[in-house]
């Protein structure tokens, strides 16, 4: 474990007004691992998120992704490191004028200089990656269902061939089905693509399903690291009532039965 | 990958391709930032070596792919040798994803599409047209029945919209309406003291404040300023499917949301209106005084003595036609909003288009009538 970590965040702090969200939170983030980040509604999953992608300036703490420091950095660096990285916002936030391939187009239009043959080209390879139909290139993100615009979201999100993707909550709102093929997709991209994934997840499911390490936010900081079987094993009420709790149990049989 | 590699990975070696003895050899670093530079265009060689590749990504996964299917095309199978798993791996994942042949054209508009266009556009137009119609008759007979059930009105959202789109509006009505008295004493002294009738002024202010531009101004600056508004707000509401719930509930969000706004609307503007005049008159007044020397008692007779009535009466009969265009077109194009931002946008600016076009509509046909009445 000589490697160092590709996202690693200490002492986090995060404040809206006087509402602390974060309080000294501290987490490592492994090169090729999906992370999956779990935590009741309003302990600042998405927050750490933004925080990590720059996208928020954090009240103090310090986060470095590839080894750079992500706030204290130049624009050109700050650029260069933004490219290494892609993010899928909750439903996908496509850009509502433009069409699925110039969503996609999008990120290679600003960050590079490629022809327009050769993006349509890389465009339509991410869309049919993510199990798009061909025919979803020319609509609009308003013709597409909530899972296809999530699909159309994760092909923006890897149209750069970042190395980390952040997902905020992929599977929410999805049917079950949905959301299996969506893990299945997550798990078989970051296969042949090498990707580190942070996710940020309410779904117990994809959390069996494709995470493997979990870390458990509360009272402001991470409360626990580590894979399922160990988060079985912590011994907070929260933890215990979110990994143990009916829909946890059924999350688990399900998985032992396939 | 190592930590150094991890930070050093900015540093690229341009890709290369080179072919001999039957061997297209790719070297460097093929990434989606480099891959441009590579001449895919190759018509000979019966295998594609990997050996020499740093940096391998999707991107290059699909050049590699091209080449292969240019090659394929020229008649040979070509062999990849070189390629480590994943990038193996990289390029089976490519060639299912892959369209064959090139990205798909968009096909080109002829003639016929065009006129099919211009029959499509013209059809929609008619069918808005019948659906603002049909909304006016449905606003109409909610107030009518709110009038007839006066317990159901909604008091606070009248009294509400009333402060927003009247008493709100006041200083930028007024101010308008003063500045352009000052603009049409100015001009028509310019022109009426080559006739030494400098005092006729009075009239020409008079009858074209009160007649027409006192009202009309002013709803045109109503229509820019609230019916916008209503368009964006009942807009978003139907974006997050508020008037949906409304329904469900039982509650007619025409009741609730059109109606207040339109009675608001046709009670304010005629006050709109009036205070338009009296701004108008007054810059008029300050401006004849000023440029023409005419003193404001003077002024004062002569608008007593030679302006009937009627010119003032004309514009202020016009007064609740315009607030129910605005109230009607502005509450109605947020209606029509869908489930994208970019419809919200676009139905404002249309929304306001509209209104202005057919307040000055109406304003023409108001004066053919005034003409064959005689007033």
């Amino acid at each position: 474990m000589a490697e160092p970590p590709i996202i690693s965040v200490r002492g986090l702090v995060t404040r809206f007004g006087n509402h602390t969200i974060h309080d000294g939170l501290d987490l490592d983030v492994r090169k090729g691992e999906i992370i999956g980040i779990v935590g009741g509604s309003g302990t600042g999953k998405s927050v750490l998120l933004r925080a990590v992608v720059g996208l928020l300036k954090p009240a103090a703490g310090q986060i470095t992704v590839f080894g750079e420091n992500v706030r204290d950095t130049g624009v050109a660096d700050y650029r260069r490191l933004r490219r290494r990285w892609g993010v899928m916002f909750q439903d996908g936030a496509l850009f509502s004028s433009l069409s699925v391939q110039q969503n996609v187009e999008a990120p290679m239009r600003e960050q590079l200089d490629l022809s327009p043959q050769t993006r349509a080209a890389l465009a339509a390879i991410k869309v049919r990656m993510v199990g798009l139909p061909e025919n979803a290139l020319q609509k609009m993100p308003s013709e597409l269902s909530g899972g296809m615009r999530k699909r159309a979201g994760f092909a923006r999100a890897i149209a750069l061939d970042p190395e980390i993707v952040f997902l905020d909550e992929p599977t929410a709102g999805l049917d079950p089905i949905g959301a299996a093929e969506f893990d299945a997709l997550t798990a078989q991209l970051r296969r042949t693509l090498g990707l580190t994934v942070f996710l940020v997840t309410h779904d117990l499911d994809t959390l069996h399903a494709i995470c493997d390490r979990i870390a458990v936010l509360a009272e402001g900081r991470v409360l626990a690291t580590g894979t399922m079987a160990q988060m079985l094993e912590v011994d907070h009420p929260w933890v215990q009532a979110y990994f143990k709790g009916p829909r946890a149990r059924a999350a688990l049989i399900q998985k032992e039965a396939s | 990958m190592n930590a150094s590699a991890l930070l050093l990975r900015d540093q690229k070696t341009p890709p290369q391709i080179t072919l001999s003895e039957g061997v297209l050899a790719l070297k460097g670093d093929l990434l989606i930032s480099t891959i441009e530079s590579l001449d895919l265009r190759q018509s000979a060689g019966d295998t594609i070596d990997l050996s020499g590749v740093g940096q391998f990504d999707t991107a290059a996964a699909w050049a590699v792919v091209t080449l292969e299917r240019r090659l394929q095309r020229a008649g040979v199978s070509p062999v990849i040798t070189g390629a480590n798993a994943s990038q193996l791996d990289m390029i089976s994942t490519l060639r299912q994803n892959m369209p064959e042949g090139d990205a798909p054209k968009l096909p080109r508009l002829t003639i016929v599409d065009r006129l099919e266009n211009i029959g499509r556009a013209t059809v929609s137009a008619m069918q808005t047209a019948l659906s603002m119609v049909a909304f006016l008759g449905r606003v109409v007979a909610t107030i009518v029945g709110l009038i007839l059930r006066p317990t159901r009105i909604r008091g606070t959202a009248i009294v509400h919209h009333m402060q927003q789109v009247g008493l709100s509006a006041v200083p930028i009505v007024a101010l308008m309406a003063f500045l352009i008295g000052v603009v049409l004493a100015f001009q028509g002294a310019a022109q009426l003291r080559q006739f030494g009738a400098e005092v006729f002024v009075v009239d020409l202010i008079a009858i074209s404040i009160l007649r027409e531009l006192g009202i009309l101004l002013t709803a045109i600056i109503v229509a820019g300023r609230s019916g916008s508004a209503f368009t964006a707000a009942i807009g978003a509401m139907k974006m997050r499917e508020e008037i949906d719930a409304m329904r469900t509930l039982g509650i007619d969000p025409i009741e609730v949301l059109v109606a207040p706004r339109v009675i608001a609307l046709i009670v304010m503007l005629p006050v709109l209106g009036v205070i338009a005049n009296f701004a108008g008159l007054f810059g008029g007044m300050v401006m004849s005084w000023i440029e023409l020397g005419v003193a404001p008692g003077v002024f004062q007779a002569r608008l007593l003595s030679n302006t009937d009535v009627w010119h003032f009466g004309v514009g202020m009969i016009k007064a609740p036609f315009f607030a129910l265009i605005i109230g009607i077109v502005g509450c109605f194009e947020g209606m029509q909003v869908g489930g994208d931002t970019e419809s919200l946008g676009r139905l404002t600016s249309t929304s306001v288009v509209v209104t202005i076009f057919l307040v000055i509509t109406a304003d023409a046909m108001f004066s053919i009538f005034f003409s064959i009445v005689g007033v």
